[in-house]
């Protein structure tokens, strides 16, 4: 080390915007790096987070699809399933994140990110694309044991890649949504309590588990502004082949995203104090 | 070359508790300026201000001559920050816990590896670094945090408390380093810290603060010698504060983050 530096990089304010994206690119890429290294250096939690989708495949899925219960035309239940099991995963990967913002907060890890020269915003949106690597990667588990089921997936790899964009942005809204939750309880055990009470309606609130069509006429409301509906509904089409508007797909999950990193980033100042 | 820190009335409150009121402090570019005072003091909430963590309510701080309050993002990257808790990511190797600030400080990519690679040396993990930090001791933790706090070559180094729960030969270790780190590079050092001599071996100068306020400013030996001969720091400490060098009085948040860092230390 030679001396203090000098001609420190430009402040954020003083970029234009291709360059300001292209650091907020580069700071969401650490994030992601950095989940990934946690990964490789603990894969014992990939195992553990794949029990529970795995429950769901194996055995509700198995046992629905014999009773015939859920109506979902000529569509095997257990393959209408699955897209709904990985976006649920995701999902529940995503709902730990607000738990562990407020654990690196209790730490001081929270306070040593906050005094790097990273917009909150940009803060954010790493940790939820971070999710969102940490999401790919269960859904890559469940997949598999979805084929291994004789689940009749696609295996057209720009489907598959769609299917890694729809399931990273599903995970990086509800890692926002955990973040607020976190901003405004403060609190883990209050999170916990609150995650819980906000994730399993929201599950049950979408086309996760059964189609709209068989709903009371309230649930389908709240379902129609569910963003998991549109996780849901974009990975069947990408992966079965069933009917969907891909663009509103798409679209809601983008402005979902957006919109949580936003308030996310807003709320961000409360866990700091 | 302006100041490293100027803090001009500053004032902050929680609620109804005014942690700092109308602070005024300099630090000149190069010094080791220690904060001292007993928990609850408002040396804390003074870093969490300057470092931008908490908005400014009342006053205005410069770090060198950049306005805390419109220049954050510029006043962050001429800090390095060690805060009080043990702040490292145990799931990570010591080089990918460094890396990792090397990132958010935008080192560019070609010197990354090599700036690394010397603030471990420098710190004396090199060794160490490719281990899982959840298994380093306390004294080699404190010393990877400096390794962080140093990867962007601060120009303001801020260290809270960085000894807390340490053992004396960890201790040690910890501020030889920063006084080589100083001596080296002619970087700024502000401090709080509890054990006096430390502050009269390590600071060039010293403000006490007591209730939210700075009872007392200057050097180790003139604060020593405005108390009268054979005084020592610790005399002047229980002048200006009262007898609170053990009471724990004051935030409940400072203590509760001293006995977790503690803890967390075995």
């Amino acid at each position: 080390m030679s001396a203090p530096a000098a001609a420190p990089p430009a402040a954020w304010a003083d970029l234009t915007p291709s360059r300001a994206a292209l650091r907020l690119a580069s700071r969401i890429a650490t994030f992601c790096l950095v989940e990934l290294q946690r990964l490789r250096h603990d894969r014992s939690e990939l195992v553990t987070r794949a029990i529970q989708p795995i429950l769901w495949l194996v055995v509700f899925g198995q046992t629905f699809s014999r009773i015939h219960a859920i109506p979902t035309g000529t569509v095997p239940y257990l393959d209408y399933l699955a897209p709904g099991v990985i976006a649920q995963s995701a999902m529940f990967v995503a709902i730990f994140y607000g738990i562990q913002i407020i654990w690196e907060r209790d730490a001081g890890v929270l306070t040593k990110l906050l005094v790097t020269p990273t917009p909150r915003v940009a803060l954010v949106a790493g940790k939820a694309f971070a999710a969102g690597v940490r999401a790919v990667a269960q859904a890559i588990v469940v997949l598999v044991v979805a084929a291994l089921l004789g689940v009749g997936l696609t295996w057209n790899p720009l489907r598959l890649l769609a299917v890694v964009g729809v399931v990273v942005l599903g995970a990086a809204f509800f890692t926002c949504l955990s973040v607020i939750i976190a901003g405004l309880v403060l609190k883990r055990d209050r999170l916990m309590g609150i995650g819980q009470a906000v994730t399993m309606p929201l599950f049950f609130a979408s086309n996760a588990l059964y189609p709209v069509s068989i709903m009371p006429t309230w649930l389908r409301a709240i379902s129609r502004v569910n963003p998991l509906s549109y996780e849901v509904s974009a990975l069947r089409a990408l992966l079965l082949g069933l009917p969907t508007n891909l663009w509103l797909d798409f679209g809601v999950l983008i402005g979902s995203v957006i919109a949580g990193i936003c308030a996310a980033a807003a709320l961000l100042g409360r866990l700091a104090r | 070359m302006p100041d490293a820190i100027t803090l001009s009335g500053v004032s902050y409150r929680f609620g109804d508790h005014q942690a700092v009121r109308d602070v005024d402090l300099r630090v000149g570019a190069g010094e080791c300026f220690g904060l001292l005072g007993p928990n609850g003091a408002g040396k804390t909430t003074i870093i969490r201000l300057l470092n931008t963590l908490l908005p400014l309510q009342g006053g205005d701080i410069h770090v060198f001559g950049l306005d805390v309050r419109r220049q954050a993002m510029a006043v962050r990257r001429l800090l390095g920050y060690v805060p009080q808790q043990l702040s490292i990511e145990g799931a990570l190797t010591g080089r990918e816990n460094v890396a990792w600030f090397a990132r958010l400080f935008d080192v560019p990519r070609r010197e990354r590896r090599g700036r690394v690679e010397e603030v471990l040396q420098m710190v004396d993990l090199a060794d160490d670094a490719d281990r899982l930090a959840a298994g380093y001791s306390g004294g080699m933790v404190r010393r990877l945090e400096l390794a962080q706090a140093l990867v962007n070559r601060p120009a303001l180094l801020v260290l809270d408390e960085p000894t807390v729960g340490l053992d004396p030969r960890a201790r040690d270790s910890v501020w030889a380093r920063v006084q080589d780190m100083q001596e080296q590079y002619g970087m700024t050092v502000l401090l709080t810290t509890h054990y006096m001599e430390e502050a009269d071996e390590l600071c060039d100068r010293i403000a006490l603060m007591h209730h939210g306020t700075v009872r007392a400013a200057g050097t180790p030996q003139e604060l020593e010698d405005g108390l009268g001969a054979g005084s020592s720091l610790e005399d002047v400490f229980r002048h200006y504060t009262g007898d609170s060098l053990t009471d724990p009085k004051g935030g409940l948040r400072d203590v509760r983050a001293s006995r977790r860092t503690a803890r967390r230390l075995g």
